[in-house]
C-alpha cells in the first residue's frame, strides 16, 4: 500500500493506505480527525468540506493520494486553543448550527466564502452554500452567522 | 428567578464540541478490533428469493462471516414489531404480517436486507458482498395504492388486496345530516406527497457482545434508545434490559426518521455473539434513500358543507394513506390516530366524518416524518377552506374568522376525540396578518406584475397536537406502550447538578433547555448543571423525543423530579437551622426561616445531604438524588398563522417564495433562541415539502429519486429570511405551561405557500397545483390554463 504524506492543522502526517482512500476518509480513519464528516455519496452535502492548500474543497472528490504534500485545515484546526475562530464564534452567537452534523463544512466553507469576498450580500451568501446542505436551520441562522462572522473578521 | 432560568437566550452548551470538530456521532466511534459490516441489499422492489449462495463471497478477503435471513429464522430470531395496533370498522385488528430482519422467503422492496457480510474492512465487505449470488424470481410490483388495492399483486399472502387496515372516525349520520341540509358543498382531491426525511446523519451502528458477561451493547443513531432496548430485547432478539445497554450517542437530526426500529440495529446486534467481534456499519447516504423510513404520502378526498352564510356544517374525508412494504413502528398511528383527530382544525366544524384505507406496496415503509399525520391534515383543511373561500366568491380571511373556535369556547370538545384544552386562533391569525402586511399586499402583486411576475399570498391557520402523550388515552387508542417520560436529578455534594432524561437531543438543544429549567427550579447558575441523555445504562428509563415531547412530558418530569429534592432539602434545612419544616421556604437558590435571617444556600443544604454530621438521620436517608415519572394529562396544542407570499416566473414556471411570516402559539417559551430555530429548520422542511421535494417510484419500483442528484433538498438560496414570532396562550396541559415547538413549522407551511402558488396563478385560472410544485409543472398549469388557453 502506497504511504501518503500531507501537513494537516500544521502537523506533518503520514499513512500507509489502499490507493482507493479519499481524503476525507484519510482524515477520519487514519488521522482519527472526525469533525470532518460524509454526509452523502455524490458529492452533494458539503459536510466534509475542508481546506486544501487554503481553498475549500469536498474531501470526498479527492483520493488521499492526490493531496500527497498538500497542507490541509480541517474544523479541528480553527480554534486557538480554547478561544473559537471569529466564524465559529460567530455560529454560537447566532444559533447557527443545531444538530451539529452539517457544521464542519459550513463553517469551511464559509471561510473560503469571506476570502473571496470578505464583505459578502446576503444573497451572495445563500448561492455561495449551494454546496452544503442543512436539514435543521433552514439556513436561516447560518446565513446570520456567516454574515457576522465576514463582518468580526474584517475588523 | 435566575437569569439563566426559563426565558432567557443563552447560548447552546452543545455549541462547543459540535463547532471544533469534537462531536461524538456513531460514525465517529471505533471500538477496539472492530470489524466491519456492510449489507447486501435487494436491487428489486418485490421478487421470492429462489437462493442465497454465499460460498464465493465467505472466501474473498477479509471475510469474517455472513450470513442470510435463514441464519436468523433458524435461531429464532423475531420480526420487527409494530408499535400501534389500528382496529378495522368492523373491529377486527390490521394485518399485520411478519417483518424479517433479512429477508428470509421474498423481498418486498428495493434495499431490503438480504445478507450481512462482515469483514476486516468496510471495502473488503462490500466487495465480498458482490460475489453472493441471489437466485431472484422477479414479481409483479405493487407501487401505486390503487394498483395495490386491486390486489393482483400480493405483498404479504397475508393481507388481502394488501390492505392493512380501513378503519374510520367520526360520527357518520351526523355528518350526512350536515351535508343534507347544506347550500354549498365544495370538494377537493388532493396528495400529499412522498417524502424523504435525510437527516444529514446517515444512520449508523456498532455492535458489541462481551462473551465473558453475556451482555451486548449496541451504539446506534437512534431518537429513542429506551424504546429500541425494549423492542430489540423483549420482541426480536430475547435479550433482557439488564444484559442490553443501548448509547444514542451524538445523533444528526432525525425528524422522527430515527424513532424506528430498524432491521440493521436487529442484525448487527444478533450477529456480534456469533463474530465476538465488534461490528460497525454506516449507511452510504443511497442507502438512508431505500432504508429510511419515508413520510407521508395520502390520497385524499374531503368535501365541505356550508350553510348561506359560509358557516362550515360537516367535512367528510376519505383518505388512502402508504404504508410501504411493512409496518413500521408507528406507521400504523401516523394516518389515523395523528391525522384524523385533527380534522377540525381551528374550526368549529360540527360534524366530522373520516375513513381511512391504509395500503401496503412494494416501496420503503412509511412513518412519522416531522409533524406526522398533521401536515397532511393541516394541508388538506387550508387548501379546502381556501378553496371554497374561492368558490363561493367570498374573502378567504373572513372565511377562516367567521368559523374559527373563539378563546371563551376552550377547552374544546372536536367532533373527533381530541379536546383542546387551550388556544387562541383568531389572536394569532391577527398578528400574522399584520405582521406580513396582508392588507398591503394587493400593491405588491402590481408591482411584481411590472415587472413580468405574478405574486400571490397563501394563507394557514393551524392546530397540532403534540406532547406525545396521556398513557391511558394512548393505550386506549392501541398504543401498546405508556408515553410517559422519566427524569432523574442528581445533586453532587458541593450543589453542582446532573439531569437524566429519557428524552433525546438531536439538535434541539436539551442539554441547553434542560438545564435552565433546573436553573430556574434551584436558582442556580445553567452551567451548574449537566444534562445526560442516551445511554441506557445511565438513563433509568425513557421514551425519547418525537411529536414534540421532549420538553412537554420530559419538562415536567424534570419539574417533579427537582419539586421533590427541593421537597427533601427543606427538610435538611429545617433540621439544621432549627425550625419546623413548615416555616423553610425556598425562593432564588435559599432556604430561609420565614420571619427571619436565617437562611442556608441551596449548595450548603447539598453538602449536609451528604455530609450528614448534623442531619436529620433518623427520618431521611442521605443523599439528595430523586426520580419522577411524568404522564401528561392530555396532548398539548400549538397552533398559529403562517402567510406566505410568493412570485412565479411566468416564462420558466419557477416559484420564488419571497416571504414568509410565521406566528407561532407554543405557550411558554424556555429559550426563544432555540425555539425559533426550531420554527426555522420546520419552515424550511414545509417549504421545501411544498416546491421541491418529492420521492418517485417507477412502476416497477425503482426509486428513481435515490440521491442528492435526484431528490431535491431545500437549499439556502430556495428560501427566504424568515419572519416569526410566538404568542402563547400558556399550555393548561403541564406544570411549566409548554406545548412543543420542534414540528410546527412543517405543520403549517405548506399550505401557505401552494395557496399563494395558486392565488399567483388565480388571473390564468389556475386553480390547482400539487406538490412539490416544481417549474414543470407550474408551467404545465400556466400552457394549460384557460386564460392561456382561450388567447390562443
Amino acid at each position: 500500500m502506497p504511504t501518503v504524506s500531507m501537513t494537516v492543522n500544521g502537523k506533518s502526517v503520514s499513512a500507509e493506505v489502499e490507493p482507493r482512500t479519499l481524503l476525507v476518509q484519510y482524515l477520519r480513519e487514519h488521522l482519527g480527525l472526525t469533525g470532518t464528516h460524509v454526509g452523502c455519496d455524490t458529492s452533494q452535502c458539503g459536510a466534509c468540506v475542508v481546506h486544501v492548500n487554503g481553498e475549500s474543497l469536498k474531501s470526498c472528490t479527492m483520493l488521499a493520494g492526490q493531496a500527497e504534500g498538500a497542507d490541509v485545515t480541517t474544523i479541528e484546526g480553527l480554534a486557538n486553543g480554547d478561544d473559537l475562530h471569529p466564524m465559529q464564534e460567530a455560529f454560537r452567537e447566532n444559533h447557527g448550527l443545531q444538530c451539529g452534523f452539517c457544521t464542519p463544512g459550513m463553517v469551511m466553507s464559509a471561510l473560503d466564502l469571506v476570502k473571496q469576498n470578505p464583505d459578502p450580500s446576503e444573497k451572495e451568501v445563500r448561492e455561495w452554500l449551494e454546496g452544503n446542505l442543512c436539514r435543521c436551520t433552514g439556513y436561516h441562522n447560518i446565513v446570520k452567522s456567516i454574515l457576522a462572522g465576514a463582518e468580526a473578521l474584517r475588523g | 428567578m435566575s437569569a439563566t432560568g426559563i426565558g432567557a437566550s443563552i447560548k447552546r452548551v452543545e455549541d462547543l464540541r459540535f463547532l471544533t470538530g469534537n462531536g461524538h456521532y456513531t460514525d465517529d466511534i471505533n471500538q477496539l478490533d472492530q470489524s466491519h459490516a456492510w449489507i447486501l441489499r435487494s436491487p428489486h422492489a418485490h421478487a421470492k428469493l429462489n437462493s442465497v449462495d454465499t460460498s464465493k463471497a465467505a472466501a474473498a478477503p477479509g471475510v469474517i462471516a455472513i450470513f442470510t435471513g435463514a441464519d436468523m429464522a433458524a435461531d429464532g430470531v423475531g420480526g420487527i414489531p409494530c408499535g400501534w395496533q389500528i382496529h378495522n370498522k368492523d373491529g377486527s385488528p390490521m394485518a399485520e404480517p411478519g417483518h424479517p430482519a433479512l429477508a428470509v422467503d421474498k423481498v418486498r422492496h428495493v434495499g431490503d436486507q438480504v445478507a450481512i457480510v462482515i469483514a476486516e474492512t468496510r471495502d473488503q465487505a462490500r466487495d465480498a458482498a458482490e460475489l453472493i449470488a441471489v437466485d431472484y424470481a422477479v414479481l409483479p410490483a405493487a407501487i401505486d395504492m390503487d394498483t395495490a388495492l386491486s390486489g393482483a399483486s400480493l405483498v404479504h399472502d397475508d393481507a388481502p388486496n394488501n390492505r392493512c387496515f380501513d378503519w374510520e372516525i367520526g360520527d357518520r349520520d351526523a355528518t350526512e345530516a350536515a351535508f343534507a341540509k347544506a347550500d354549498h358543498v365544495v370538494s377537493i382531491d388532493l396528495a400529499n406527497n412522498r417524502l424523504i426525511p435525510n437527516a444529514m446523519e446517515p444512520r449508523a451502528a456498532i455492535s458489541e457482545f462481551d462473551r465473558s458477561t453475556g451482555r451486548y451493547t449496541l451504539h446506534t443513531t437512534t431518537q429513542n434508545p429506551h424504546v429500541i432496548r425494549l423492542l430489540m430485547g423483549a420482541f426480536v432478539l430475547q435479550i433482557p434490559e439488564h444484559k442490553l445497554r443501548i448509547v444514542a450517542p451524538d445523533v444528526g437530526g432525525g425528524f422522527g426518521s430515527k424513532i424506528f426500529h430498524y432491521a440493521e440495529e436487529a442484525i448487527l446486534t444478533w450477529a456480534a455473539a456469533k463474530v465476538h467481534r465488534p461490528i460497525k456499519w454506516t449507511a452510504e447516504r443511497s442507502e438512508s434513500f431505500m432504508t429510511d423510513a419515508h413520510g407521508r404520502d395520502h390520497e385524499t378526498h374531503a368535501d365541505l358543507a356550508l350553510d348561506k352564510d359560509g358557516k362550515f356544517l360537516g367535512l367528510r374525508v376519505a383518505t388512502k394513506a402508504n404504508v410501504g412494504a411493512y409496518l413500521s413502528t408507528f406507521g400504523s398511528s401516523v394516518p389515523t390516530y395523528l391525522y384524523a383527530t385533527l380534522l377540525a382544525g381551528v374550526y368549529a366544524t360540527p360534524a366530522i366524518y373520516a375513513e381511512v384505507q391504509t395500503v401496503f406496496t412494494n416501496t420503503v415503509p412509511v412513518d412519522a416524518y416531522r409533524g406526522a399525520g398533521r401536515p397532511e391534515c393541516t394541508y388538506l383543511l387550508e387548501r379546502l377552506v381556501t378553496k371554497a373561500a374561492r368558490d363561493l366568491g367570498m374573502d378567504p380571511v373572513e372565511l377562516r374568522q367567521k368559523n374559527m373556535i373563539q378563546p371563551d369556547q376552550y377547552p374544546y370538545q372536536t367532533p373527533v376525540a381530541l379536546e383542546y384544552d387551550c388556544g387562541d386562533s383568531p389572536a394569532t391569525f391577527a398578528s400574522a396578518l399584520k405582521a406580513s402586511d396582508y392588507a398591503g399586499f394587493e400593491a405588491r402583486r402590481g408591482a411584481a406584475e411590472k415587472n413580468g411576475k405574478l405574486r400571490g399570498i397563501g394563507i394557514s391557520t393551524y392546530v397540532e397536537a403534540c406532547g406525545i402523550a396521556p398513557s391511558a388515552v394512548a393505550g386506549a387508542l392501541g398504543a401498546r406502550a405508556g408515553l410517559y417520560e422519566s427524569a432523574q436529578v442528581r445533586v453532587h455534594p458541593t450543589g453542582s447538578v446532573t439531569v437524566y432524561t429519557g428524552t433525546h437531543s438531536h439538535g434541539q438543544g436539551h442539554e441547553t433547555t434542560f438545564a435552565q429549567l433546573v436553573s430556574e427550579s434551584f436558582g442556580i447558575p445553567a452551567d451548574l448543571v449537566e444534562v445526560s441523555h442516551g445511554d441506557t445504562d445511565q438513563v433509568q428509563f425513557g421514551m425519547g423525543t418525537y411529536g414534540s415531547r421532549s420538553l412537554a412530558v420530559g419538562g415536567p418530569a424534570i419539574l417533579k423530579a427537582c419539586n421533590k429534592v427541593i421537597d427533601k432539602a427543606k427538610k435538611i434545612a429545617a433540621h439544621i437551622l432549627e425550625a419546623d419544616v413548615s416555616d423553610i421556604e425556598f425562593a432564588d437558590g435559599k432556604f430561609t426561616v420565614v420571619g427571619t435571617d436565617k437562611e442556608m444556600a441551596f449548595a450548603e443544604v447539598s453538602l449536609a445531604a451528604y455530609v450528614p454530621h448534623n442531619y436529620p438521620i433518623e427520618e431521611i436517608e442521605p443523599g439528595l438524588d430523586e426520580n419522577a415519572f411524568y404522564d401528561p394529562l392530555n396532548f398539548s396544542f400549538p397552533g398559529g398563522a403562517h402567510i406566505c407570499e410568493v412570485e412565479v416566473d411566468p416564462d420558466t414556471g419557477h416559484v420564488e417564495v419571497i416571504d414568509f411570516t410565521a406566528v407561532d402559539d407554543v405557550g411558554r417559551v424556555v429559550n426563544p433562541m432555540i425555539v425559533e430555530g426550531q420554527v426555522h429548520g420546520g419552515l424550511a422542511q414545509g417549504v421545501g415539502q411544498a416546491v421541491l421535494e418529492g420521492c418517485v417510484y417507477d412502476a416497477d419500483g425503482q426509486l428513481l429519486t435515490g440521491s442528492y442528484m435526484d431528490y431535491t433538498m431545500p437549499r439556502a438560496d430556495d428560501l427566504p429570511n424568515f419572519s416569526v414570532s410566538t404568542q402563547g396562550v400558556m399550555g393548561a396541559s403541564n406544570p411549566l405551561e409548554v406545548k412543543g415547538v420542534g414540528e410546527v413549522g412543517a405543520i403549517g407551511s405548506p399550505p401557505a405557500v401552494i395557496n399563494a402558488i395558486i392565488d399567483a396563478l388565480s388571473p390564468l385560472g389556475v386553480t390547482d397545483i400539487s406538490m412539490p410544485a416544481t417549474p414543470n409543472k407550474v408551467w404545465q398549469a400556466i400552457q394549460a390554463s384557460s386564460v392561456r388557453q382561450a388567447a390562443e
